[in-house]
C-alpha cells in the first residue's frame, strides 16, 4: 500500500484490497485501487485518493470563477471558463432585468469582456453562471494572474488562511477563480503577484503557509 | 441502435452471430477476374454484401533513385459515397488511407511482385503498377475483401505494349510477374471474442481488429492493429498461429 | 552475437532521454530522445470541442497531430500532411487511446501535437512515449502510461530499438506499443517477411525494451514534479 503524500503516476497501483474505496483521480481495476493522476496520495478514513499536481479545472456549482465572454446570444453570453465546455451565462443570471427588446447585448458583456461569476448549476456537459451574488463583477482594472486550478486550494489555504494573510500584507482586494485565475486589485499588486508564485512553485511542501508569511513580512 | 448493438453484443457472447454464421466463419466469398476491359487488370470480390472493385493500370516512369532496377507499386483506396451513408466526398478519408497502405505493405513486403522484373532500363525508365480499390457496396470487412481484389487484380493483370517511346493500351502482353500470394485476414474484437470477417453490425460494436497479412509459406508480412482495442500477448501468439490457416482458404479463391 | 553499426548489444535500447514539461504553454509536455531521433510532445485541454458536429455525446474526441519538420531528415520533408502521417497520426491515437478517461469529458477535445525533431527510425514509438509523458504530465486521467519501441530481426538475431541504418537490414520492423504494466499491446504493426514464432518473440523483446522505457518515463516525470519543484 502507497504511504500518505507518496508521488504516484498513473497506473500506480495504491492498494490492493476490497476494504478500501477509490476517492478523487483514482480507479478501481478488480481488487486494486489505481492512480489517474500525477500527484500526492491522500489516505482518509477508507478511502484513498491522489490529490493531482496539475489538473484542468473541473466545474463544481458555487464555485467562484473568472471567465472571458467568448460569445452573445440571444438570451445570454457563452463564457470561457478554462475548463473542457463552454459556460453559459444567461440573462436571468444577471442581477438587473434586461428588456431584450430594448438593449444590444455587447453594451452590458462584450466579447472579450472578464468576469468573475458564479457556476450556479453543472450538468453533465454544460455549465450555467450567474452574477447575482454581491461578489460578482465585471473586471475592469486590477491584474489577473493564472495558476495551475490543481494549486487553488494552496492558494486559499485551509480556511481561507493563506489568502487572509496575504490580503493583510499587501492591502489588495483578492478574488480567486477556483478555475485558475486570480484577479488582483489594488494595494501591493506585485506583493501577491510573487506571494502567488512562491505558492505557485512550493505548493506540494509542509509548512507553506510559515514560509509565505515569512516571505511577505520580508518584502512588504 | 443501441438496442440493436447490445443484442450483437450479447449474442456472440454467447458464440452467436446476428447472420448465423459461426465466429471464424466468412460470408459466401466470390472473386472474379477481368471486369473491367480498359484496365491492365481487374477484380471484383464480394463478401457477402460486400463489394469492391481493383484495378490496375501500367506506365512507364522513372524508378526510385534508392530502387534503380526496380518498378514502382502505388496503392490507392477510394471510399465512394455510392458505397455507403458513412462516405462522404473529399480528399481520402484516415481509414481510406490506412486501408490503402496495409494493402500496399502486404504485396510490397511479401515482394508478390517480382520488382526488378519490371524494370526497363535502370535508373530511367519502369513500369509503374496502379493499385486502384473502389469500394463499391460497404457491409463490413473492407479489408480483407480489398486486399483480396488487389491481389486477384494483379493475378489478372497483363503489360500493355511498350515501343520504348510511348505505350500501346491497346495490347495486352504477358502476364505481371506475380511469385507470391499474399492474403490478409482481419481478426475482430466484439466483446472478448475475436471473430472473422465481420459484418456492419460488429464493425459498429467492434474494439478493433488485428489484421495479419500471411503469405503462402506461412510467414507474416504485414500486422496492422487498428482500433483502440488492447492485445494480450496470449491473445496475440493465438492470432499469429491462426491467420496462416484462414488466409489459406481465401488463396484458393483467387 | 550480431555486431551493430553503433556498437550496441542486440537487446539494447539506444541512449535515451526524457524530459517532462518542456513546453510552457502546454497543460503538458514532453521531450524524448531515442538516439538520434527526437520527438517533442504537447498537450492542449480537454477543452471545448470546435466544429460542434464533430463533438462525441459520450466521450472527448483525441486528436493526435504527428508532424515531421522539415529537417528532421536528410531530405527535406514537405510540410503538411502526408499519407504517411496521416496513418501514424491513427495508429498513434489508437495506442493512447485505451489508456484515457475520455468518457469523463463528453463532447469536450484532446489535441495532442507531436513534432518529430529529427528522425533516425522509430519516430512513432518516439511519439507515443513522449505523448504519453506529456498526457500524464498535462493531468488528463489515464489507467496507466503507454511505452514504445520498435522491435526487427537482423542476420537471424532479433534486435531491439532500429536505426535507420538498420531498418534497410531487418527481415522486418516491427513497432510495438503496450501497457506495461498490463503487459498489453496497444500498438503493433509489421512489415517484412518473417515466420508467426519470430513475431511471438519480437512482441516480448519489444515488451521487455519497454519495461526499460517505462522507468525512464516514471523518472522524467518525477524529476520535472518533485526534484526539480513543480513550476
Amino acid at each position: 500500500m502507497k504511504k500518505e503524500k507518496e508521488f504516484v503516476l498513473p497506473g500506480d497501483v495504491l492498494v490492493k484490497s476490497l476494504d478500501w474505496l477509490p476517492g478523487k483521480n483514482c480507479y478501481r481495476d478488480g481488487e486494486e485501487i489505481v492512480a489517474k493522476k500525477l500527484g500526492l496520495v491522500q489516505i482518509k478514513n477508507r478511502v484513498i485518493s491522489v490529490i493531482p499536481f496539475n489538473s484542468i479545472y473541473l466545474p463544481r456549482a458555487g464555485d467562484m470563477v473568472v471567465g472571458k465572454v467568448v460569445d452573445i446570444q440571444s438570451n445570454g453570453w457563452i463564457v470561457d471558463i478554462n475548463t473542457a465546455y463552454d459556460a453559459f451565462l444567461p440573462l436571468a443570471g444577471m442581477k438587473q432585468f434586461i428588456d431584450i427588446t430594448k438593449t444590444d447585448l455587447s453594451t452590458i458583456l462584450d466579447v472579450g469582456d472578464l468576469i468573475y461569476a458564479k457556476i450556479e448549476r453543472v450538468s453533465k456537459t454544460s455549465v450555467y453562471l450567474s452574477m447575482k451574488d454581491p461578489l460578482c463583477k465585471k473586471i475592469q482594472t486590477g491584474r489577473l494572474l493564472t495558476i495551475n486550478p490543481a494549486k487553488i486550494p494552496r492558494v486559499i489555504g485551509r480556511g481561507g488562511s493563506m489568502v487572509s494573510i496575504i490580503k493583510k500584507a499587501s492591502g489588495s482586494k483578492i478574488f480567486i477563480g477556483q478555475n485558475g485565475f486570480i484577479w488582483i486589485e489594488g494595494g501591493k499588486e506585485e506583493l501577491v503577484i510573487k506571494a502567488i508564485k512562491l505558492i505557485d512553485r512550493e505548493f506540494y511542501k509542509e509548512g507553506l503557509t510559515d514560509r509565505v508569511a515569512k516571505f511577505l513580512e520580508e518584502n512588504a | 441502435m443501441r438496442v440493436q448493438n447490445e443484442y450483437v453484443l450479447k449474442l456472440i457472447e454467447k458464440g452467436e452471430r446476428i447472420d448465423g454464421r459461426a465466429l471464424d466463419e466468412y460470408r459466401l466469398v466470390q472473386v472474379e477476374k477481368g471486369v473491367i476491359q480498359n484496365a491492365e487488370g481487374s477484380a471484383r470480390v464480394k463478401i457477402g454484401n460486400t463489394e469492391v472493385l481493383a484495378g490496375v493500370k501500367l506506365a512507364v516512369e522513372q524508378p526510385f533513385p534508392d530502387k534503380p532496377e526496380e518498378g514502382l507499386l502505388i496503392v490507392n483506396a477510394e471510399f465512394s459515397p455510392i458505397a455507403s451513408p458513412l462516405f462522404e466526398t473529399g480528399p481520402p478519408s484516415e481509414e481510406a488511407i490506412e486501408l490503402a497502405r496495409v494493402v500496399d505493405r502486404g504485396i510490397r513486403e511479401s515482394k508478390a511482385i517480382q520488382m526488378e522484373k519490371l524494370c526497363i532500363e535502370p535508373g530511367e525508365k519502369a513500369w509503374a503498377v496502379f493499385i486502384d480499390i473502389h469500394i463499391i457496396n460497404h457491409a463490413g470487412n473492407l479489408l480483407d475483401a480489398s486486399a483480396l481484389a488487389a491481389l486477384a487484380a494483379l493475378l489478372d493483370a497483363r503489360f500493355p505494349g511498350w515501343d520504348g517511346q510511348k505505350v500501346d493500351y491497346t495490347v495486352r502482353g504477358d502476364k505481371l510477374p506475380i511469385q507470391h500470394k499474399p492474403i490478409a485476414v482481419s481478426f475482430t474484437k466484439v466483446g472478448n471474442t475475436f471473430l472473422l470477417d465481420p459484418n456492419l453490425e460488429e464493425e459498429s460494436v467492434m474494439e478493433g481488429k488485428l489484421i495479419i497479412t500471411s503469405k503462402e509459406d506461412g510467414n507474416i508480412c504485414a500486422i496492422q492493429k487498428t482500433g483502440p482495442l488492447v492485445l494480450r500477448l496470449e491473445e496475440i501468439d493465438d492470432l499469429l498461429g491462426k491467420a496462416g490457416k484462414y488466409a489459406e482458404k481465401l488463396r484458393r479463391m483467387v | 552475437m550480431l555486431k551493430r553499426a553503433d556498437g550496441r548489444k542486440p537487446e539494447e535500447l539506444r541512449p535515451i532521454t526524457i524530459r517532462a514539461g518542456v513546453i510552457e504553454q502546454a497543460n503538458g509536455s514532453a521531450l524524448v530522445q531515442m538516439g538520434k531521433t527526437t520527438a517533442v510532445a504537447a498537450v492542449y485541454g480537454p477543452k471545448s470541442m470546435y466544429p460542434r458536429h464533430l463533438r462525441l455525446p459520450d466521450r472527448a474526441v483525441l486528436e493526435t497531430i504527428y508532424a515531421m519538420v522539415p529537417f528532421s531528415t536528410k531530405e527535406r520533408v514537405r510540410p503538411g500532411p502526408s499519407r504517411r502521417s496521416i496513418e501514424l497520426c491513427k495508429v498513434i491515437r489508437q495506442a493512447l487511446e485505451p489508456v484515457i478517461f475520455l468518457e469523463e469529458f463528453p463532447k469536450a477535445q484532446i489535441d495532442v501535437y507531436i513534432d518529430i525533431l529529427q528522425a533516425d527510425a522509430g519516430t512513432r514509438t518516439a511519439a507515443i512515449n513522449a505523448a504519453s509523458v506529456a498526457l500524464a504530465d498535462a493531468g488528463v486521467p489515464m489507467r496507466d502510461l503507454v511505452s514504445a519501441v520498435a522491435v526487427g530481426k537482423i542476420d537471424g538475431e532479433y534486435v531491439l530499438d532500429l536505426t535507420s541504418e538498420e531498418e534497410d537490414l531487418t527481415a522486418c520492423d516491427l513497432p510495438v506499443a503496450v501497457i506495461p504494466r498490463k503487459e498489453q499491446v496497444t500498438l503493433m504493426q509489421l512489415d517484412g517477411d518473417v515466420s508467426p514464432e519470430d513475431v511471438k518473440k519480437l512482441v516480448r523483446l519489444a515488451l521487455k525494451g519497454c519495461q526499460t522505457i517505462y522507468q525512464k518515463q516514471r523518472e522524467a516525470l518525477k524529476r520535472r514534479w518533485i526534484d526539480e519543484g513543480a513550476k
